[in-house]
């Protein structure tokens, strides 16, 4: 087990290692005077955090990408087992959110800024439309392809319905589930940043479009790269609640 | 040696589950049973055996109350079936163990459903898994078993809600045979200790005849039952002067027999 751990995480150390060094190599050929070297980004990155101006827009961006998720994950999957558990809901649900998920984000933004103006519920709304159609097409497809022995077994020994969905179907769907969750969280990252890039300029959005303004990629770059760093390590988070919470056997296997 | 008439003239009161005129057609237009009749008695094994595909599951999932019959009635102690119920079990064929819980919640969930509190469906659950061989094995997940030992948690479930009726699918195919020997004469043992019926269905005709007090022999798709035979074995030898008994390998060879003429 340790040694199979050390070994993922340096396979997980190489794997970065080789990104960043690409970026490095391409950002000193240069391929663009747009495009700083990887050192650079890091050194501005240090810069930023050390002055405060990045805690400084943090809070702006996190408060629309939190609530956004919070209320994708608890509708996403609330709906998304729903329409597994209902024919009805499936045929009526299913359609609007295949049509959602590749809707071209940029062309709704206008009609939610004339609805809900530029402000707070926008933003969080644009978070939402990103996020809940994979959240809940997952939790759907999850819900619906529990093995049909299991449900028989749960109704075998008089389970109620609710105790089947409770301790049978959701546990069963949770790993396809928090796959969801998992790209719907990274989905409602870009929803924040793009939010901030057409709505207002706020938070990290703004301290992008900002320093591109002024020509100051590393930082420009330096705001993407944290953003990503931010997005990583939450969907990581969520990874472990999963195995926390609902699959304690595959931490036996980890 | 058939004497299916021996079976029915039973009395009433030691029958446990009755399958009166049971059809079964899918909704693809499959049809599956055939105006089937068959009795079990109460405290004995009966097997099932017939060709792949004639209908045996289907015929165990009415029983259960798992699947409703086109036409026919299924009575328990005389009560007809209608769904699931307290006094039967089922032991399935793919075992239906949920992956994300340990050997001992796998075992203890009937009771867990039917809301046993937990400190007593463990122990009762705990007892169950030593006496079908799995003690030590209560944290261990189902991804950590064999395929043998998987099944035998099934079994430990099915057994731990103390049904009296127990219908087994298949219930020792992912085994190798001398595992399979091993279990089939742990079934025996439980036969004799628990009083209970089993209904247990079988690919093997050796099986069928080392464990059953009677054997049901399935006609093809559309399923009836052509023939029942008693095998009359002297149980209280040991188990291996009883594979050698001749009046079992006289049993085997008739059955074998009888099933050939429809796999031809
Ligand atoms: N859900 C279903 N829908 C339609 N047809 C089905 C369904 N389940 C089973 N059948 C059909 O009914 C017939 C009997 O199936 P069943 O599973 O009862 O056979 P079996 O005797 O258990 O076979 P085996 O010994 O291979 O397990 C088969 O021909 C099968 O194709
Ligand atoms: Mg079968």
């Amino acid at each position: 087990m340790r040694s199979l751990f050390t070994h993922s995480l340096t396979l997980r150390v190489l794997s970065f290692a080789i990104v960043f060094g690409i970026w490095e190599y391409l950002g000193r050929v240069p391929i663009s005077p747009a495009f700083p070297t990887f050192l650079e980004t890091m050194s501005a990155l240090g810069s930023m955090i050390a002055d405060g101006s990045m805690a400084a827009v943090y809070p702006a961006t996190f408060q629309p990408l939190l609530i956004g998720l919070v209320i994708s994950s608890i509708l996403g999957i609330a709906c998304g087992v729903f329409m597994g558990l209902n024919h009805k809901a499936e045929w009526f649900g299913a359609p609007v959110f295949i049509v959602l998920q590749s809707a071209p984000l940029a062309a709704l933004i206008p009609l939610l800024t004339f609805a809900y103006g530029i402000g707070l519920t926008s933003k969080i709304i644009t978070v939402c439309i990103m996020s809940v159609p994979v959240i809940v097409l997952n939790a759907y497809t999850a819900v619906r392809h529990t093995p049909v022995s299991m449900i028989e077994m749960g109704e075998s020994y008089l389970g109620s319905r609710r105790q089947i969905i409770m301790k049978i179907i959701i546990p069963s769907a949770s790993p396809v589930i928090y796959a969801g969750l998992r790209l719907g969280a990274a989905m409602g990252f870009i929803g924040a940043i793009l939010a901030e890039l057409l709505i207002t300029p706020t938070g990290i959005g703004d301290l992008i479009t900002y320093n591109q303004s002024i020509a100051e990629y590393e930082k420009m770059y330096a705001a993407i790269f944290s953003i990503m760093v931010f997005a990583v390590i939450f969907i990581e988070i969520l990874e472990r609640t999963e195995y926390l919470f609902f699959r304690p056997d595959k931490r036996v296997t980890q | 040696m058939s004497n299916s008439s021996a079976a029915v003239s039973r009395a009433a009161s030691s029958i446990a589950v009755e399958v009166e005129k049971v059809s079964k057609i899918y909704p693809g237009g499959v049809e599956a049973l055939n105006d089937m009749t068959i009795q079990f008695p109460k405290g004995e094994l009966t097997s099932l055996l017939g060709p792949s595909g004639c209908g045996k599951t289907t015929l165990l999932k009415i029983i259960a109350g798992l699947l409703p019959a086109t036409s026919g009635r299924v009575t328990v102690n005389g009560v007809e079936v209608t769904g699931p119920g307290e006094e039967r079990a089922f032991v399935f064929q793919d075992f239906a163990l949920m992956p994300w819980a340990t050997v001992l919640r796998n075992a203890a969930f009937g009771l867990e459903l039917r809301g046993v509190a937990k400190s007593e469906r463990h122990a009762i659950a705990e007892k169950y898994i030593e006496a079908v061989g799995l003690k030590g094995c209560e944290k261990l997940y189902p991804h950590e078993l064999s395929g043998g030992m998987r099944q035998r948690v099934g079994l430990a479930r099915a057994l731990a809600v103390d049904a009296e009726v127990l219908l087994m699918d298949e219930p020792f195919s992912a085994v190798d045979e001398q595992t399979r020997r091993k279990f089939q004469e742990d079934l025996l043992d439980v036969i004799k200790h628990e009083g209970k019926t089993f209904i247990f269905v079988t690919h093997s005709i050796e099986e069928a005849v080392y464990v059953s007090h009677s054997i049901a022999l399935l006609l093809p798709r559309p399923s009836r039952v052509s023939e029942i035979i008693r095998p009359d074995i002297d149980r209280d030898i040991s188990p291996d002067a009883i594979r050698r008994d001749p009046v079992y390998l006289d049993i085997v060879e008739r059955i074998w027999k009888g099933l050939r003429t429809y796999v031809e």
